[in-house]
């Protein structure tokens, strides 16, 4: 049987020792999940090795980690694949996740962080009036809408390495805005605008989320919270027009626009119009205070020969602008906006068997030269 | 090879030397490029947000564009371009109905776009289909000494089911091949795969800049002379915004930032000159001074 190398992140705060890395040596099947070497630890070797865990099928979601790096749940984490991405090879270093306090070696205090943003977005159904005799209809669409959000079992593991909360710690994060959603896609839900205001002018909510992908990727029940934050954003702009007070509206509109009358990108117009809307937003106390602070970076960019001042002032149109445009005016046009999400359609089951067919062919033939 | 090109929209405008450098060193890499002088901005995610027919649309043009260009593939120059255009190519290649519904769009212009178009950041080409052994091989400057932490830029390195890194697992840690390759010493430090915040700076400037600060600091702490990246965005911010971002961090910065394209240029024999390299907000004349120092092969 394989032998696994576990090196484990250890911090008791009672001890007043510092943290530092444990050595632990399993022998197991590498089919096995990591969750169940460090339980094999605990239990033949050290007793006290601190870990939080339960159902040991990524129902729960108790035991997030740091597995090599990377946030992850240790039961559905397997130790040839762990040992795979290992950074010596051999070595699978486990450590308590991020952005949350450490309460004992691989446990943190999800409370402090988690459970307190997930409280902020306010998760339970407002209803609009008294509840219906019977139960609530609701149309199918808008619940499977919704149900990549319920998928979310709160494990923390997307707040684990959110770039954002690592240095905004305030940022409400990616699991308290996909239960946000879960919420602004429910039609039986009567506070749809007023839980997309909130979280559009908190200067640490819907437009704190730089967009990284971490939390997309790390998810371990395909939530993709950071989509459910463009779908709130998308909410927040295109069906309420919400003018929030961090730019979002006009950033987003400033960009839309200035594609649908270029084609590409007029970085210089995008800046200004993002923080002031026309002559006269631009005159408003707020946007002035925002353009001023920006006037050396522009300066500097000037100077440095980037920017040449005509590229400020004149910016060229493609050639078919025009189809652009026309483009824009169809889709625009339509009375209800057309989303495709892969996680509740799924992929052509046609074109994924005749594309596996070449594959599985090629597969064979790479075989057959190897060989 | 000859490859449809797409240099995106920051390239000729806010960071040109990276279009221009690209330009000088693709003949010298052997890649003949074909401009896609007709395409249309990728939305950076943007478009997306507020519509997601819309977004697509408009990427399945490019698409579109590039198919009929002739080249063997697509390539881009920067990873949001890689990144928004791969998000909409993933929706596009996986339903028939839904592509459908798109191509309706684009027949006005009598355009459409056919399951499967492959779509490059320079990078993910130079090593996959150019390979380290032949740019190994074509280096007449090698960057002895030089000592480059890599910065790859949040939209080529997730999601990595989206990137393809089934079939190419090792995309994140080509900047570290490339930089050996040439010569120069690739520094490694905490920031190399996290977010420079460019996509919030209008909207959150602290969140923004503390991102870039930091990780700029950190490649200082780690030795580097330099950063490289193959994103156009990640430099505005790295590099345009440097100095307001010493002041999120509260402490000194001032570590040049190269496009992935000049670093490749220095090594290919080219000068910091041609390669735009005074075009830059935080001086490059240091790393210029130790490649003037340097050796380069007739």
């Amino acid at each position: 049987m394989p032998n696994y190398v576990l090196n484990i992140r250890r911090f008791s705060p009672e001890s007043g020792e510092p943290a530092h890395w444990e050595k632990f040596e399993v022998e197991m099947e590498g089919h096995r999940p990591v969750l169940d070497a460090i339980l094999h630890a605990r239990n033949t070797e050290d007793g006290s090795i601190g870990i939080r865990c339960s159902c040991q099928a990524a129902i729960c979601g108790s035991c997030g980690v740091r597995i090599n790096g990377n946030p992850a749940l240790a039961c559905n984490t397997l130790l040839r694949d762990a040992v795979a991405t290992a950074k010596d090879g051999a070595t699978i270093d486990i450590e308590p996740m991020g952005n949350m306090p450490v309460i004992k070696d691989l446990i943190v205090d999800m409370d402090a962080v988690h459970w307190k943003k997930v409280q902020r977005v306010v998760p339970w159904l407002i209803p609009a009036g008294e509840p219906p005799e019977r139960e609530y209809v609701v149309p199918h669409e808008a619940m499977v809408d919704v149900t990549q959000t319920m998928a979310c079992i709160h494990c923390g593991v997307c707040v684990s390495d959110c770039l954002s909360m690592e240095v905004d710690p305030e940022f409400v994060g990616p699991a308290a805005h996909a239960k946000a959603y879960r919420f602004v896609g429910d039609p039986r839900d009567a506070a749809t605008e007023t839980r997309l205001r909130d979280l559009a002018e908190d200067p640490h909510g819907l437009y704190d989320c730089t967009h990284c992908f971490k939390c997309v990727e790390v998810c371990p029940k395909g939530v993709s919270p950071m989509n459910q934050i463009m779908r709130l954003r998308r909410r927040a702009t295109g069906d309420f027009k919400i003018k929030d007070a961090n730019n979002g509206y006009r950033h987003e509109k400033a960009f839309v626009s200035i594609i649908e009358k270029w084609g590409t990108l007029h970085e210089a117009k995008l800046l200004p119009d993002s923080y002031g809307e026309g002559i006269f937003g631009k005159l408003n106390p707020e946007a002035q205070k925002q353009l001023i602070a920006s006037a050396p970076t522009a300066v500097r960019g000037v100077l440095s020969g980037k920017v040449p001042p005509l590229k400020v002032i004149h910016h060229h149109k493609l050639p078919d602008q025009k189809k652009i445009k026309d483009i824009y005016k169809k889709i625009h046009g339509r009375d209800d906006r057309i989303e495709l999400n892969l996680y509740i359609v799924g992929e052509d089951a046609d074109a994924l068997a005749a594309e596996s067919a070449p594959a599985e062919a090629a597969a064979t033939a790479a075989d057959g030269g190897e060989s | 090879m000859k490859v449809a090109y797409w240099p995106g929209c920051v390239s000729r405008g806010f960071t040109p030397e990276l279009h221009g450098s690209m330009e000088k060193i693709a003949p010298k890499v052997g890649i003949e490029l074909l401009e896609l002088d007709r395409a249309n901005c990728c939305g950076a995610g943007v478009i997306a947000e507020h519509n997601q027919e819309l977004a697509d649309t408009l990427n399945a043009r490019t698409f579109a564009l590039a198919q009929q260009s002739g080249g063997a593939m697509m390539m881009n120059i920067c990873s949001t371009c890689q990144g928004a255009q791969s998000e909409c190519q993933e929706r596009l290649d996986a339903s028939t109905e839904y592509r459908d519904l798109i191509n309706e769009n684009l027949a006005p212009e009598k355009l459409s776009y056919e399951k499967g178009i492959t779509n490059k950041n320079f990078l993910w080409l130079l090593v996959e289909d150019i390979g380290l052994e032949k740019l190994a091989s074509l280096v007449k400057r090698p960057l002895d000494g030089l000592r480059i932490a890599p910065f790859y830029g949040c939209y080529i390195i997730r999601p990595t089911e989206r990137l393809a890194y089934r079939e190419h697992p090792e995309r994140d840690q080509y900047l570290e091949q490339v930089i050996d390759v040439i010569g120069a010493e690739s520094v490694a430090y905490t920031g190399s795969h996290k977010c420079c915040g460019f996509p919030v700076i209008t909207m959150n400037k602290e969140t923004s800049l503390t991102q870039a600060g930091r990780h700029l600091g950190d490649a200082i702490d780690a030795g580097a002379d330099a950063l490289v990246t193959p994103c156009p965005l990640c430099h505005l911010n790295l590099d345009l915004q440097q100095p307001e971002a010493k002041k999120f961090v509260n402490r000194e910065l001032g570590i040049p930032v190269l496009h992935f394209p000049q670093l490749i240029g220095l090594a290919l024999g080219l000068e910091p000159k041609e390669l735009g390299m005074g075009k830059h907000v935080v001086s490059t004349k240091a790393v210029a001074a130790k490649v003037a120092a340097m050796a380069v092969a007739a």
